[in-house]
């Protein structure tokens, strides 16, 4: 009963005083967002990656090329952060020389000696920019070789035409895969025309002609890089056999990167220890460059490392912002308590209990923080939807970190509003009433 | 007619046991008998407001003792103090001392919230109130939307929400032009005579005095004179003022 009346109090001294509460609750606002934020963002990313985890299995292991550094320690078989940053790193492909390839030789022999261990191995090319043409119709693709296991890892779903068959590979024919929207914009809504179709594909100056063996949607989950990659090149991607793909521009059997599926049974931390022996040899007398394996695991490890690398910077920041505000609001208390000094001495002669004073003051200080923690909990969230969207996964608000983020705010409204109540409850009523 | 409020031999001292010791009441005993209308009266530095707190509960006396209704003023707890002035006594004041921002009609249930009573029969009872004091019409205005009168009409109402034992008054009408004030005294007349309340009035006004039953006069911490004044017999004003009361 005094509750409610406690609160109804607290929320007419707050509207009577908006632009002080305003300034109050700011520090509070501040903290909460912030951890908001990165609770949204951190949680889209968890699921993100769980999600593609279970896409493209936890079986891979990833092989590339990497520049040596002074600190690699060539005996050194577990991989580190610099390996994943390094992984990503496909520029530096210009740079290097022939000799730093891996050459398919390199991968069918390691193939041949752990086949035991091996479920596919995913390789693939990027031709670059392209131009299809049916008749007039015109559409950007980025034109991607890949080999029988790309599809192994990167599960797309055939909703028109069929999968490059084997024969498509092994005779090198430029077949070729293309997404929903490309068969959506060359031959309108009838999907099933593009079927068979031959059509003229520009790339870099030259004109090939490739035959439409199927149209595929992209699955949820496996693609969100890919998916921000072909945005960035303009267009979706067109599959094309490896081989036929390398042929239009040329391009020698050697790769900076591969991919290799474990079997289900077989450990893919063992498998990885053993690629990277298997190539040691390969790269013993280059001074520059040398080939870094690495597990989807390790990968996830670096990034949840690093995940929580930025979400402790990022809580301690709102840590600092809460205390800041919570002193605020403990600041404001007492002038608040200060000023209503009289109200004070007049309650108490009205037969106010000192425990009353004090949950009224408590109340008032806790509803402070809990209006700022709700309003930094909305802020929070259109953050870190915001920054979720840029990074291009979906936004995902997590329940549990909000209901603890205004628990949190409340318990430092009762913190930082205990002291100025308690002084407002120990009031001598007659000074109060006194008081001018 | 039972007795309300029994001082004996109360003694207040402030800053015992420091080199300025400060003795303001220094033996005071007094009765008021239930339904008395009684004015206490002195000049400022008299002791006045002094015994005005320890009547009031919001104090305690150095020594002596102090029975209120029947209750043991002085060896109460700070909590049961609370309770004393929340249910015994209904203070007025000088400066009306509403709760700013708070309708009328939620300052008169005050009393009543800390009191416990349920929402229904406090929201009932202070209407009822309202309507004594008329001011049924202006239960929803803020305090800063009442005139000085009202708002002291509003006050006796808050002061009568739990039916306490004596209303202590502190100059209720110090604050008011002449007219506002007759009005203010004209309902303490009313709540004495018709509902038979025990009132106490402080005041320095030898004319507001001069209505009531009764009236203590306080000089330098001692009662000098208390006089019953019975069946429209009145005082001389003037003389009073003469003495400088």
């Amino acid at each position: 009963m005094l509750l409610a009346e406690n609160i109804s109090l607290a929320i007419r001294a707050l509207i009577s005083n908006k632009m002080r509460a305003f300034l109050t609750m700011l520090g509070i606002i501040i903290g909460i967002a912030a951890v908001i934020a990165i609770l949204t963002v951190g949680n889209s990313l968890n699921r993100s990656v769980s999600e593609t985890m279970q896409s493209m299995g936890a079986n891979d292991v990833f092989v590339a090329v990497a520049q040596r550094s002074d600190d690699d320690e060539e005996e050194k078989n577990t991989s580190n952060l610099w390996d994943g940053v390094r992984y990503g790193s496909f520029a530096r492909a210009s740079e290097m020389t022939d000799d730093d390839y891996i050459t398919g030789d390199m991968i069918k022999a390691m193939y041949e000696q752990y086949s035991g261990d091996i479920y596919a191995i995913n390789i693939s090319h990027s031709v670059g920019s392209a131009t299809l043409q049916n008749g007039k119709e015109e559409s950007e693709i980025s034109l991607m070789g890949v080999s029988v296991g790309y599809f192994v890892t990167n599960s797309v779903d055939i909703v028109e035409g069929a999968m490059f068959s084997d024969v498509d590979f092994s005779e090198e024919r430029k077949s070729i895969l293309i997404s929903e929207d490309t068969a959506e914009d060359l031959f309108g809504d009838n999907l099933k025309d593009a079927i068979g179709k031959d059509l003229e594909c520009d790339v870099s100056g030259k004109t090939v002609v490739a035959t439409v063996c199927g149209v595929y949607k992209q699955n949820q989950g496996s693609g969100n890089s890919r998916m921000m990659m072909t945005s960035m090149f303009g267009g979706s991607t067109a599959y094309m056999p490896l081989r036929a793909a390398m042929n239009i521009d040329h391009s020698e059997d050697k790769y900076s990167y591969f991919q290799v599926s474990a079997k289900a049974d077989s450990d893919p931390k063992a498998l990885a220890d053993k690629i990277r022996d298997f190539y040691k040899p390969y790269y013993r007398n280059n001074s520059d460059y040398r080939v870094s394996v690495i597990t989807y695991e390790s990968l996830l490890e670096m990034f949840y490392t690093l995940l929580g690398t930025i979400t402790t910077a990022i809580s301690i920041i709102a840590g600092i912002a809460l205390l800041v505000g919570g002193i605020g609001v403990m600041n404001i208390m007492l002038v608040s308590v200060t000023e209503r000094t009289r109200e004070i001495g007049t309650r108490k002669a009205l037969g106010a209990k000192n425990s009353s004073i004090r949950a009224q003051f408590i109340v008032e200080a806790m509803i402070i923080c809990l209006i700022g923690g709700a309003l930094g909990v909305v802020v929070g969230i259109g953050l870190g939807v915001f920054a979720s969207n840029l990074l291009g996964y979906p936004a995902r608000p997590s329940i549990p970190g909000i209901i603890i983020a205004l628990l949190f705010s409340m318990s430092i409204g009762l913190f930082f509003g205990y002291f100025p109540a308690n002084k407002a409850a120990k009031m001598n009523p007659i000074d109060a009433l006194r008081y001018e | 007619m039972g007795e309300i409020i029994r001082l004996n031999n109360i003694i207040k001292r402030f800053y015992v046991g420091q080199p300025n010791e400060l003795e303001i009441l220094h033996g005071i005993s007094l009765s008021v008998q239930e339904g008395e209308f009684a004015s206490i009266v002195g000049p400022s530095g008299s002791g006045k407001s002094t015994l005005m707190n320890l009547i009031g509960a919001l104090d305690r006396p150095t020594e002596g003792t102090y029975f209120l209704d029947g209750i043991d003023v002085e060896s109460a707890h700070d909590a049961e103090l609370s309770d004393i002035r929340n249910l015994k006594i209904g203070f007025v004041f000088q400066t009306y001392n509403l709760i700013p921002k708070t309708t009328a009609l939620s300052n008169v249930e005050l009393p009543m919230l800390y009191a416990g009573v349920p929402k229904a029969e406090r929201r009932k009872r202070a209407k009822e109130l309202l309507e004594m004091v008329e001011m049924r019409d202006r239960a929803k205005h803020l305090p800063e939307e009442l005139s000085g009168g009202q708002k002291q009409r509003v006050a006796i109402a808050r002061a009568m929400a739990n039916d306490p034992a004596i209303i202590l008054a502190d100059e209720p009408t110090g604050a008011l032009d002449t007219k506002t004030g007759r009005l203010v005294m004209d309902l303490f007349h009313r709540l004495n005579e018709e509902q038979n309340k025990t009132i106490v009035l402080i005041t320095h006004s030898p004319e507001l005095a001069s209505e009531t039953d009764r009236i203590i006069s306080i000089r330098d911490g001692n009662i000098v004179d208390d006089q019953y004044l019975k069946g429209g017999q009145s005082i001389d004003v003037e003389q009073w003022k003469k003495e400088g009361v």
